[in-house]
Parts: C-alpha cells; sequence; structure tokens
C-alpha cells in the first residue's frame, strides 16, 4: 500500500510538472512555483535527517582512536557554526562570519587547489601515446595547449585556427553525440520513474 | 467553447503556449515510442545489447575487493539530488552493486551529500542485501551523509579513500569539479574504478583516471544490462529508435539548409526550434 500511494504521488506529480512546462498560464506557473517552494521545504526537513545520520556515523566511529581526531573536528566544525549564527548572529564582523572567511572558505579553497596538481598527474597518464587513439588524443592536445598559452602565436599562425576547427568540430560533434544520448536516456529513465516501471528509488525491485 | 472561455478569461496567456508546439509534438511522439517498446509484447522480446566494457567488469571489481579484503565505495557525486535521472541510473547501479557486495560479504561504502540520496540509498542497499539472502550483512553507519559543501565533500570523501583504501571504486552519478580530485585520489590507492556521469567536462576526466568510463546513455543502459529486466531493456530499445529518427532528422535539415542557402535563402527554418 505504502509503495502504490509513493508510486500514485509520482505518476500525477510527473505528469503535473510535464503539463505546466507548456502553459504560460498563471495557474501553471504557481503550480510550478507551488512545487519548487514545498521541495525546498522537505529538503530542509530532510537536512535534519542527514545531521542526525553525521552524528551518528560520527559517534560510532570514534571507538576507533585513529579516526577519532577526525570525528571530533567534524562533531566541533557542525556544532560550533549553528551555535556561534545563532548567538551572534551571522552579519559582517560576527563570529560566525570569522569562522567562514578564515577557516571554511581556506579550506575549501585548498581542496579546490588540488585540482591543478591532479589535472597534471592524470594528463600526464592520459596522454601518453599507446596507441593511435592516444596519439591522436596527445596531438589534439598538444595544439590545443599551445594556442591557448602565449606561445600559441608565436609557433605559428596557423596554431590558433586549427586548435578553434579542433574545438569547434571534431569536439563539439563528439560533445553533441553524447549530450543527445543522456538526453534520450534521460528521457526514458523519467519516464519509466513516472510510469512506476522503474521503482529502484523506492528501494524496490523492478516489478 | 471551453478553449474560447479561457483564452479570453482576463486577457492571460492561453493554458497552451503555442511556441512550446514542436516541442510538446516531439515529446509526444518519444513518450509514444517508449510506451510502445516497453508494453508490446514483441517488442520486450530479448535482443542483443552490445557488451559494455564497464559493466562487465563490475563483478571483477567487487571480487577484488573481496580477495583483498577492502571495502567498495560508492558515490553518486555532488551534483546531483534525487529528481535527476543520473541519479535514479546511478542507484540501480547500487541495487545490483550492493546485492553482489551482499553475496560476497564485502563491505560496501556509501559517501553522499544529500540527506534525501542517503535515505533512498539506505532502502535500497538494505532491500539488496535482503533479496541477496543477507539482511544481517547491512550495516546502516556505512551508508552516511557527510557534507552538502562541494569541497568539504571532496575532503570528506578523499580522506574515506585515503583511510580505507577501498579496493573498488564506483563514481556514478552528477559529478562536478570533485570528479577529478576523487578520481586520482582513487587512483593513488590502486583502487579499479568504474565511473559515469551526465557531464561532458567531467567524462573527460573520468576517461584518463579512471579503469572504466560509461559514456552517456551507458550509464541508463546499465539498469537493464545489470538486472536482464526486459521492460527497461526495451526502454535502451527507444533511445535507439529516438536515435535513428534524430539522425534522419539531422540529415533532412543540413540538406534543405543547404539548397536554401545556394538558392540564396535563410539557413533558418522549420528545422530550427
Amino acid at each position: 500500500m505504502d509503495r502504490k500511494l509513493a508510486l500514485g504521488i509520482c505518476f500525477i506529480f510527473g505528469v503535473i510538472m510535464f503539463a505546466q512546462y507548456f502553459s504560460q498560464h498563471p495557474m501553471a506557473r504557481v503550480v510550478n512555483q507551488a512545487v519548487l517552494e514545498y521541495w525546498q521545504i522537505i529538503f530542509a526537513f530532510t537536512l535534519l535527517v542527514g545531521v542526525a545520520s553525521f552524528m551518528k556515523s560520527s559517534f560510532r566511529k570514534m571507538r576507533k582512536p585513529s579516526d577519532r581526531p577526525y570525528q571530533i573536528l567534524g562533531l566541533l566544525g557542525l556544532i560550533s557554526m549553528p551555535v556561534l549564527a545563532l548567538v551572534w548572529g551571522i552579519k559582517a564582523g560576527t563570529p560566525f562570519m570569522w569562522m567562514f572567511e578564515n577557516v571554511q572558505a581556506p579550506m575549501q579553497a585548498t581542496v579546490f587547489s588540488l585540482l591543478a596538481f591532479f589535472v597534471a598527474s592524470a594528463s600526464f597518464r592520459g596522454f601518453r601515446a599507446r596507441s593511435l587513439q592516444a596519439a591522436i588524443l596527445l596531438g589534439a592536445a598538444s595544439i590545443i595547449l599551445l594556442s591557448r598559452s602565449s606561445l600559441g602565436g608565436i609557433v605559428s599562425d596557423y596554431l590558433p585556427p586549427v586548435a578553434e576547427w579542433i574545438r569547434n568540430n571534431p569536439s563539439m560533434a563528439a560533445r553533441r553525440a553524447i549530450l543527445i544520448g543522456i538526453g534520450l536516456g534521460s528521457l526514458t529513465t523519467s519516464l519509466r520513474v513516472i510510469l512506476g516501471i522503474e521503482r529502484t528509488w523506492l528501494g524496490g525491485s523492478q516489478r | 467553447m471551453v478553449g474560447q472561455f479561457i483564452l479570453a478569461a482576463a486577457g492571460e496567456p492561453g493554458w497552451f503556449d503555442i511556441d512550446k508546439l514542436p516541442v510538446f509534438i516531439i515529446s509526444l511522439v518519444s513518450i509514444a515510442i517508449v510506451l510502445y517498446t516497453t508494453f508490446h509484447r514483441k517488442s520486450r522480446e530479448k535482443y542483443q545489447v552490445r557488451e559494455i566494457a564497464g559493466l562487465k567488469a563490475v563483478e571483477e571489481a567487487i571480487g577484488r575487493a573481496t580477495e583483498m579484503a577492502r571495502p567498495v565505495l560508492f558515490t553518486p557525486g555532488w551534483g546531483g539530488d534525487i529528481q535527476r535521472p543520473t541519479t535514479i541510473a546511478s542507484m540501480n547501479f547500487l541495487s545490483h552493486v550492493a546485492e553482489k557486495t551482499a553475496l560476497y560479504d564485502s563491505r560496501l561504502v556509501y559517501p553522499t551529500h544529500d540527506p534525501v540520496i542517503m535515505t533512498v540509498a539506505q532502502e535500497v542497499i538494505k532491500e539488496s542485501y535482503a533479496r541477496a539472502g543477507f539482511p544481517d550483512r547491512y550495516r546502516d553507519d556505512d551508508v552516511s551523509y557527510v557534507t552538502s559543501s562541494q569541497f568539504g565533500y571532496a575532503a570528506a570523501v578523499d580522506g574515506l579513500i585515503s583511510r580505507q583504501k577501498p579496493a573498488s571504486i564506483f563514481l556514478l552519478g552528477t559529478f562536478e569539479a570533485e570528479s577529478l580530485i576523487l578520481a586520482e585520489t582513487g587512483n593513488s590507492v590502486g583502487a579499479i574504478q568504474i565511473a559515469g556521469t551526465d557531464s561532458t567536462i567531467q567524462l573527460s576526466f573520468f576517461i584518463v583516471a579512471c579503469d572504466y568510463t560509461l559514456i552517456g546513455e551507458e550509464l541508463f543502459a546499465a539498469s537493464g544490462y545489470l538486472s536482464d529486466d526486459k521492460s527497461i531493456l526495451a526502454s535502451v530499445r527507444a533511445q535507439d529508435i529516438l536515435k535513428v529518427l534524430i539522425i534522419l532528422y539531422l540529415i533532412v535539415a543540413v540538406v534543405w539548409s543547404t539548397i536554401a542557402a545556394m538558392n540564396g535563402g535563410t539557413t533558418d527554418g522549420w528545422w530550427s526550434f
């Protein structure tokens, strides 16, 4: 019964959201806005589930001495930020903003900066000419890299237009082919969910 | 009469946006093809699905984790939520992986950035363990919410990979800038990695850093391929039919547009909407 109810709700809202896309009537806009607002409200409540799961998992993992410092730090962050926000607010100059600007933002920037090193190590592995396809990839990548650097124009005047051609023709054609496949895959998956053929999201088997 | 009444109502726009008519017609045709292939008996009969290397490697990846007594890590990426078809496709994949890890008594770790995805994943894994006949092997703690922050999530999953050294990593879902951070960390611990996403930018990173990458529609076809469910396989066939129609449309549009341009006409016409 629970599953039938969930499947019924999914079908009704799937059809409504599909239909409202094709309408400019104020009623359709109101329905769309209401559904999006309800989604936000539901998501806010599910965050509580996430926080509870994080705390439960952290307390259990604390039993392992090697994991303990990470779990304590994680829990301290989880508790301190809302407390600081509730007591002193979130305006500029408050402890919450100080923590955000001097702890959270630099930590996020640090993780993001790792990307530069990972791009270099992945490129080193990926651009080895072990086969014809890999050699073509290496050639195309070299042309694009050279054209994007200040060396591009110095090496040859033909390099920038050749790089542009690679980007706009073979690369774009392949990208669009993949995007068409993804679009069709999304369409059939959505239809399977709306029609109740696909039930894995309910935790159950297909049929 | 009802339509006239609606159109006349206070000068408001009509119920149907005529500018979206071509999209509406194409949507209806697509839906009709999917429904036909799914529910028509002959269309559901078994037909050949080409071999997808990434899917053939699933068994090998889980077997490797069992032999090495290390966990299997599955994460859906930071970019998506449960509404996204990619996340649904990744759940189908997860269901299959969880069934195998239950059978082989291998640990499955699932960190995520979204509490809704976490709840759904818990149900999917629990059900898969029960289906495999080992509900007692399911560990609630291994399916956890880490954070909603993008690089916080990347750092948390990176930490998990570095400390627990999983033998196999499944990166299937919607990934953004964290894709390469996770894939390279997985590579550094020597894990066998199977990845798939709907982001064409991140696909290039996965192709370079992972052992197997599901490109584009392969991720969506995976659930049918792995479960051998005929109704899902039938919708894969619908995708192929639609693809052929799109190719035909493109050929006709290119020829028509070229002839129009040669005769001094505009390159814009019925084909652009």
